[in-house]
């Protein structure tokens, strides 16, 4: 891009930003909902008076170099942002290409007479736009990946609450795939759970496992060693019949671990263990009268 | 043998395991295979997707739904192009391996399969290839 197109396209930056404000309001995919069209305009001015001075500098055609590092940053701040705010890829990368046309215009009208340096200059126009478009698009993916990273990183924690159900019985419903990272958050749980309620026998839920492979097992083996070492008793209940076959097949050595078919069972099982006794009441009060809990 | 549908899904990342699984299932459900038959394919398909994952690096595994004497079943063939297997015979035993898992991978997917094929190239890669039937057998 020479001296000639950049000056001409500074000149008329005005118009420029005019024209490019009114085709993006113009656009039926403009977001209004989720952007104001003020901070469109000043997002807009902003890039376009970096672009603009990026346009004059030397080294105008390469988009790596230091002209552009502004740019870049501002390019990385609005896909980001688009990212989360739930722009579509589409909506994202034609907010930089739509600057493209408006550009062609102002070009064409400076190089009338020059059909040669017009060709020459919209190429390399072009060859800028598309090279920051592809920018903005790298970004947008990496905007999205950032925010499934963060719903993974949200959802294994959720999904591991240790809850007491009993004095000196903890239980841990296990629902989801139980990977390396989502042991490691169970266990730690687990683990301090026991320590802060000081309970004796901590059940493992796996109803909500959809499968039960080596790894799982081998992760579910280490979970009830290290609650051993600090002197709680595992139960692992909500085995299926399917896992329950599985399992034997697939040559899981599991006799050394309390296992349950049921959570109910598995609480049952506790009782026991802490000679805990759990009777009906009897219907009957001495007064010969029905008990009223209200209802 | 009759394959009646074929689809290849790349694997790269853990994440991608659980999308496989999925998709087996929907696989075995289509053909009406019963939950205790789906469940252990499934876990076969875990054990070995896990293998190519941690010892080859990612690969494609081919899902396919074939016929045979008019009785349906599932088809999958795991590909990568890892470091291979050494000793077959030794990677098949219950309780060997170099990793430090339980060592029950290998042998444990033969055994919840009706059909179970591995071929390995130490340096090329290794290629298993697992069918179970509709109705088991």
């Amino acid at each position: 891009m020479n001296k000639e197109s950049a000056a001409a396209l500074k000149g008329k930056k005005k118009q420029i930003l005019e024209v490019w404000m009114g085709n993006q309001l113009k656009d039926a995919a403009l977001r209004d909902d989720l952007m104001s069209v003020s901070e469109l305009q000043q997002q807009s001015e902003e890039l376009l008076s970096s672009l603009l001075k990026a346009f004059s500098s030397a080294r105008a055609e390469d988009t790596e170099s230091d002209g552009y590092e502004p740019i870049h940053d501002i390019l990385n701040e609005i896909s980001i942002m688009r990212a989360r705010q739930g722009f579509s890829p589409r909506e994202t990368s034609s907010y930089v290409l739509s600057l493209k046309e408006v550009l062609s215009q102002v070009l064409e009208e400076r190089f009338r007479d020059e059909p040669a340096a017009l060709y020459k200059e919209i190429i390399s126009m072009n060859k800028i736009m598309d090279s920051l478009s592809l920018l903005t698009m790298e970004t947008y993916i990496k905007g999205r990946e950032e925010v499934i990273l963060r719903q993974t990183n949200e959802m294994s924690e959720i999904s591991t609450p240790v809850i007491r159900v009993w004095d000196g019985i903890l239980a841990l419903p296990i629902i989801g795939t139980l990977d390396s990272a989502r042991t490691q958050v169970v266990m730690e749980a687990l683990l301090e759970e026991i320590v802060a309620t000081g309970s004796r026998i901590a059940i493992l839920d796996i109803s909500g496992v959809p499968t039960v492979d080596s790894l799982v097992a081998q992760h579910l083996i280490k979970t009830v060693s290290a609650a051993r070492l600090m002197g709680a008793e595992c139960i692992i209940s909500g085995i299926r019949a399917e896992i329950a076959q599985t399992i034997v097949h697939l040559g899981i050595d599991l006799t050394n671990i309390y296992t349950k078919a049921s959570l109910a069972s598995a609480l049952k099982m506790s009782f026991s263990m802490l000679n805990i006794q759990v009777t009906r009441a009897a219907q009957n009060g001495p007064s010969g009268s029905k008990q009223n809990f209200g209802f | 043998m009759i394959v009646l549908s074929k689809e290849k899904l790349p694997i790269q990342k853990e994440q991608d395991v659980v999308l496989f699984r999925n998709r087996i299932k929907e696989l075995a459900t289509k053909i009406g295979m019963s939950l205790v038959n789906q469940t252990k394919l499934i876990t076969a398909a875990s054990e070995l997707v896990r293998n190519m994952l941690r010892y080859g690096g990612g690969g494609i595994i081919h899902l396919e739904i074939i016929s045979r004497n008019s009785i349906p079943g599932v088809r999958l063939t795991f590909i990568d192009q890892g470091p291979g297997i050494q000793d077959i015979p030794l990677a098949m035993k219950d309780g060997y391996s170099t990793g430090k898992s339980l060592g029950l991978g290998l042998p444990g997917a033969k055994r919840l399969v009706n059909e179970f094929d591995i071929k390995s190239e130490p340096g090329k890669g290794t290629t298993v290839t697992i069918i179970r039937w509709k109705n088991g057998f």
